[in-house]
């Protein structure tokens, strides 16, 4: 490895994207903390930045050339071959732009936060630049140490600005917390296993290419160990059942930012991992688990599901939904199959957008009416129908109505794993039924019937609050439309980074190829 | 002379786009102008129905041409490894007739709507989803492929639910949306999952080439058990059209779908939307066609049950728009059992003139409910033909159609389908299908009888709607009389363009249509025995079998079962499965935290916070990484222990 930094034409591009939010997070140390409304513009012009570099990044990227670009190379502890890597390509480039997207959206979500609000930001730019480090590292370890940065903020969060219902926030926050360091001590057995292993063929790496380039060095034996601690640890991370009750009540304890950032895109690095790790990595591992994982996935789909049904508070309802439609991205990695990866990539985008659309509605509700509890509610259209609007297009979205991008996702995965597992996604796709029934429920609870007097005096959303909806929304229907725009580049993420082959070679090898 | 017509078919794609042009202006631009947001809809619908009218035009004078060649044009819009989707357009004088019908039926409504939703306060949010509906519809009838036409087919059901549930306030109209949403839901599953097998057997969506591709792979006899394959298939997507078009046992919804106002019952719930199913086994009926004989049984009889079945509960309702509910329900049986018996010319042909004398009825129907200041029950009107003449005169049209009177257009359509079920050697279907005829006489009658002729209720005071709702209902009814003339034998008659397989020039069976038009006579004379001369009392039939009235008047008892499956199986493992979540999941959960915070707290004097808890948990992981080398002397042979933990060798 050379020690100079490899230079590209826009190296810096990644770096800056990263840099963005924490020099928004500096400048904000240095306000005084009356100065609330400028702390709210500096983060939100901190993210701007971001996201418009991400939204540059997403175009100027070049599908015919495929792999990592964008990339930047600076080895940081030599003898360990640690580098601090960067780097983009199709399965994280859709992330990156899905955090950032996300990060926007939630800055203006709490755009009416009045306690300790120089805190609050702080660390909200922290938690997203975290999320956001670990989706363009290149680099094992600088991916883990961005995934650790990550678990402080949101415990102090939860604690701090959280709210107490069904569990208290302190319960939620530490559940949230440990659940996340758990899975991250199962994450770093398995990822000092994997360095040792591959140390074995040359210099030590971390390197994500490298260690996918050394597979021959892993025995099968080694493989099925090595997984199944990736698939705790990144499975408690994406809430695959078992490993699913933080998710719920870590959602309602949450304020809303955390809530849609966790639930947008934090959860996502579960999937992500188990993409760029699992199955890349690890593929003869993946394949002794995959039926196991496959029948995990369906009982995640259809178990939450049920209980989704008979939730009273909103945001049980979409913690649960975001534990089944979970399922769907399990089952697609469990298939082990191109197509059905970019499915998966392609589901964890949609569910982000779709799910942060959701949480920053019921946060406005929630903010303006002090209640979540699908009862106390109704009507709410009468009298909010820009916020009913955005509740109604995250539902639609949810059900994965065609024209919005969750449609497209969800299609691409069923398409390809019914071949390879006929069965699970049967069951899967039944859970469709499900999800519109109890969308539609909250729907029609929350949003329509009788005016109820006691909120007449609400006032819709307007001015900054507008933003979430605007955004998300356009990105929904975008790529609900025009899908080629997202598949196009998670397609070529798919093919360009060699998973495709070794998909391909383990699919073909499923059979006698592990003893 | 075809070149030019294709360059009006490769525009073809603008008759959706135009309509929804008008969606995107009225929700972002218009909202605020009442008057702009329906000027905008009604114009781009009126376009979209002039070029309808275009294509049609071209289609009729491109004659065999293009019933041999349909004219698609594609461009793709979904493509990745191992999937390719296109979005297209398809001329042929089935998407041509569909066009005009849909853009037809649609500006008729939006007109009329002028009227109807006067005053109301989400006049631009309601031409709005007008606006949408009718871009989806037709981007539907366009589809070139099933994946197109099942998003398009969601995007209708999407405006079905959100028109049902206009009057958001009304819980009864809420629920109804709710229900009709969740319904049609269960049919797209089997439908999507038909369409996935599909996929991943022939590798395509694209009609044409799925036509082809189960042509040849029918014949390599090295294909075993492809028809049971194709048949399996057949029945799941099948599953879609039992949803949309209402049929047995997936009906519950269009009853209750009366909530939306009145113009949007005629137009998605009796005209088109319904239709759709219809439409959809016909564009795929090379798969059933290609499926064992079983599935297009199973269509006809289907379709038959529900034809009488509905009917059955229509003749004990008493809202006028149940009734006219029930009804669509009875003619969408009609179309399907149609298409079982392999009237295909005939089904569609039913499926225009039934759009035709369907919207008429209903738009009568509101303007008799506007009359009345939003009464439905039939009983609380009487005496309106007086009053209404325009109203009465075009409803009594609507009647004599319906109950298949010469020269009215019900007639050629309905004695075709029955004269085909009879011919292609289905005799019940054929008694099943002439019964339902004289019961849908019979209701239909009892209905005309009891609002426009009888006694004048003194608290009503009705009076004409305005032209701008009475002029759609005499297009409509010019249509409902005259559109079944272009099935009358001749050459160039409906059937010689749209038609399936070869092509059979059948004259009229004057016997059989005779048969029906007795069957008609007698459902239309029993109803005027009862409810206008009063020869036979109601009342006394109803007394001698109140049990039958009593199933009847409930349709059965399907939605109470249903209801009764919702609340008490679905919501009770819901609730079962909740349990289960936070005592035994999130018990071990709970239950290992505190065993580790007691164990925590042996460990430490002081305990603040949780921070001690992150400490643990590294702790733990950096024993298991010291294990993992103490135990092992290379990289690899030190996980052997983990294996053996893991139980895998």
């Amino acid at each position: 490895m050379s020690a100079l930094p490899t230079v590209s034409s826009l190296s810096m591009l990644l770096p800056f994207t990263l840099l963005a939010p924490l020099v928004a997070m500096l400048l904000i140390v240095f306000l005084p903390k009356e100065e609330t409304k400028t702390i709210k513009l500096v983060a939100a012009m901190g993210m701007f930045v971001s996201l418009a570099l991400s939204i540059y990044a997403f175009f100027a990227y070049n599908i015919e050339q495929g792999g990592m670009q964008f990339t930047l190379t600076i080895p940081w502890i030599p003898d360990l071959g640690v580098n601090l890597a960067l780097g983009v390509d199709g399965l994280s480039l859709p992330m990156l732009l899905l955090t950032n997207l996300i990060g926007f959206s939630s800055i203006y979500a709490s755009w009416n936060m009045d306690k300790r609000v120089k805190e609050y930001f702080i660390l909200l730019l922290i938690l997203i630049a975290g999320v956001m480090g670990t989706f363009i590292a290149r680099d094992l370890f600088i991916f883990f140490l961005f995934y650790e940065i990550v678990v402080i903020p949101i415990y102090i969060m939860v604690i701090i600005w959280g709210s107490s219902k069904r569990v208290t926030k302190e319960y939620a926050g530490m559940k949230l917390t440990i659940y996340l360091l758990i899975g991250s001590a199962f994450l770093l057995v398995g990822m000092i296993a994997l360095y040792l292993a591959a140390a074995a063929g040359g210099n030590p790496t971390f390197m994500f290419e490298e260690l996918a380039a050394r597979q021959d060095l892993y025995s099968p034996a080694f493989q099925k160990v090595a997984f199944a601690l990736m698939i705790i640890g990144f499975g408690s991370l994406i809430s695959m059942f078992p490993f699913h009750s933080w998710s719920p009540d870590g959602y309602a304890g949450a304020p809303t930012a955390v809530s849609m950032i966790h639930a947008g895109v934090l959860k996502k690095i579960g999937g992500y991992g188990l993409i760029r790790l699992g199955i890349y990595v690890l593929p003869v591992g993946a394949s002794f688990w995959a039926p196991y994982i496959a029948t995990l996935a369906v009982i995640s789909v259809l178990y939450a599901a049920f209980i989704a049904l008979v939730q009273k508070d909103m945001k049980y309802v979409v913690g649960y939904s975001s534990v089944s439609h979970m399922g769907y991205v399990i089952i697609a990695i469990a298939a082990l199959n191109p197509t059905a990866v970019t499915g998966a990539v392609a589901m964890m985008f949609a569910h982000g957008v779709m799910a942060a659309l959701f949480f920053a509605m019921i946060g406005f509700i929630y903010e303006k009416t002090h209640t979540r509890n699908i009862s106390e509610l109704g009507g709410l259209a009468h009298q909010v129908p820009r916020l009913a609007t955005g509740f109604v297009i995250a539902g639609m979205a949810s059900l994965g109505l065609p024209g919005t991008v969750n449609f497209v996702a969800e299609f691409t995965i069923f398409i390809a794993a019914i071949k390879v597992l006929p069965v699970h996604t049967v069951l899967g796709i039944a859970g469709i039924i499900f999800t519109a029934v109890y969308i539609l429920r909250i729907i029609a609870n929350v949003m329509f019937g009788p005016r109820r007097s006691e909120w007449d005096h609400l006032t819709d959303i307007r001015g900054p609050e507008l933003v979430p909806l605007v955004l998300l929304a356009f990105v929904i229907f975008l790529g609900g439309m025009f899908p080629n725009i997202l598949m196009g580049l998670i397609d070529s993420g798919v093919n360009s980074s060699g998973l495709a082959e070794v998909l391909e070679t383990v699919s073909q090898a499923k059979i006698g190829g592990l003893f | 002379m075809f070149k030019e017509m294709h360059d009006l078919f490769q525009w073809a794609w603008l008759i959706p786009a135009l309509p929804f042009l008008s969606f995107l202006l009225i929700a972002f631009v218009t909202k605020r102008s009442k008057g702009l947001s329906s000027t905008v809809s009604i114009l781009a619908i009126l376009s979209s129905l002039g070029m309808a009218i275009a294509i049609a035009y071209s289609v009729i004078r491109a004659g065999a041409e293009i019933v041999e060649h349909p004219a698609i044009v594609t461009v793709n819009w979904l493509n990745i490894g191992g999937l390719t989707i296109d979005f297209g357009t398809i001329i042929d004088p089935l998407s041509a007739m569909m066009l005009f019908v849909v853009t037809l039926v649609a500006s008729m409504v939006q007109i009329y709507s002028l009227g109807y939703m006067h005053g109301d306060k989400g006049w631009s949010r309601y031409y709005a989803y007008q606006s949408l509906f009718a871009s989806a519809m037709l981007g539907m009838v366009l589809a070139t492929n099933l994946l197109q036409l099942f998003i398009f087919w969601e995007l209708v059901g999407l405006c079905s639910y959100l028109l049902i549930g206009f009057w958001y306030f009304k819980v009864s109209a809420r629920e109804a949306a709710k229900k009709a949403f969740m319904t049609t839901r269960v049919g797209d599953f089997g439908l999507l999952l038909g369409m996935l097998f599909l996929y991943s057997k022939f590798g395509t969506l694209d009609f044409v080439a799925l036509s082809a591709a189960m042509s040849t792979s029918l014949q390599d006899i090295a294909v075993v058990g492809t028809a049971g394959y194709i048949t399996v298939m057949a029945f799941l997507v099948f599953m879609g059209p039992v949803g949309k078009s209402g049929q047995f046992p997936l009906h519950v919804w269009l009853p209750d779908a009366m909530e939306g106002p009145t113009p949007v019952s005629a137009l998605i719930h009796a005209a088109t939307m319904v239709v759709a199913g219809v439409y959809l086994v016909a564009r795929m009926y090379f798969l059933f066609d290609f499926a064992s004989p079983e599935a297009l049984q199973f269509i006809a009889g289907l379709g038959a049950f529900t034809a009488i079945f509905a009917a059955s509960i229509a003749v004990v309702q008493n809202d006028i728009k149940r009734i006219l509910a029930y009804s669509t329900l009875s003619q969408l049986g009609y179309m399907m059992f149609a298409l079982g018996v392999g009237s295909f010319s005939g089904s569609m042909f039913h499926l225009m003139t039934h759009a035709f004398f369907k919207a008429l009825m209903f738009l009568g129907a509101g303007s008799v409910i506007l009359a009345l200041h939003h009464k439905q029950n039939i009983w609380d009107m009487g005496g309106l033909w007086k009053k209404m003449p325009i109203t009465g005169w075009t409803f009594f049209i609507g009647i004599l159609a319906i109950s298949g009177m010469p020269p009215f257009a019900g007639f050629f359509s309905k004695d075709e389908i029955l004269a085909n079920a009879l011919q292609n050697g289905h005799p019940i279907i054929y008694a099943v299908g002439l019964f339902t005829a004289f019961l849908t006489a019979f209701y239909m009658c009892r209905l005309f009888f009891v609002v426009f002729m009888g006694p004048e209720k003194p608290e009503n005071h009705p009076h004409e709607s305005p032209w701008s709702m009475t002029i759609p209902l005499i297009i409509l009814a010019f249509f409902s009389v005259v559109g079944g003339w272009v099935a009358l034998p001749g050459h160039y008659n409906f059937a010689f363009f749209v038609h399936y397989g070869e092509l059979h020039h059948v004259a009229i069976d004057w016997f059989l249509a005779g048969i029906s038009v007795i069957a008609g006579l007698l459902g239309i004379g029993l109803a005027y025995a009862i409810y206008v001369k009063n020869v036979i009392s109601a009342e006394s039939i109803v007394a001698r079998f109140p049990g039958v009235y009593k199933l009847l008047k409930n349709g059965y008892y399907v939605d109470d079962l249903y209801l009764w499956i919702i609340h008490h199986i679905m919501g009770g493992m819901g609730k079962i499965l909740y349990w289960f979540d936070i005592n035994i999941v999130d018990g071990i959960v709970n239950g290992i935290a505190l065993t580790t915070r007691g164990s925590g707290k042996l460990l430490r004097r002081t305990s603040t916070g949780q921070v001690q808890m992150y400490a643990m948990v590294f702790f733990f992981a950096v024993v298991v990484i010291f294990m993992v080398f103490a135990f092992g002397e290379g990289q690899l042979s030190a996980l052997n222990p983990l294996a053996t933990l893991g139980g895998v060798k």
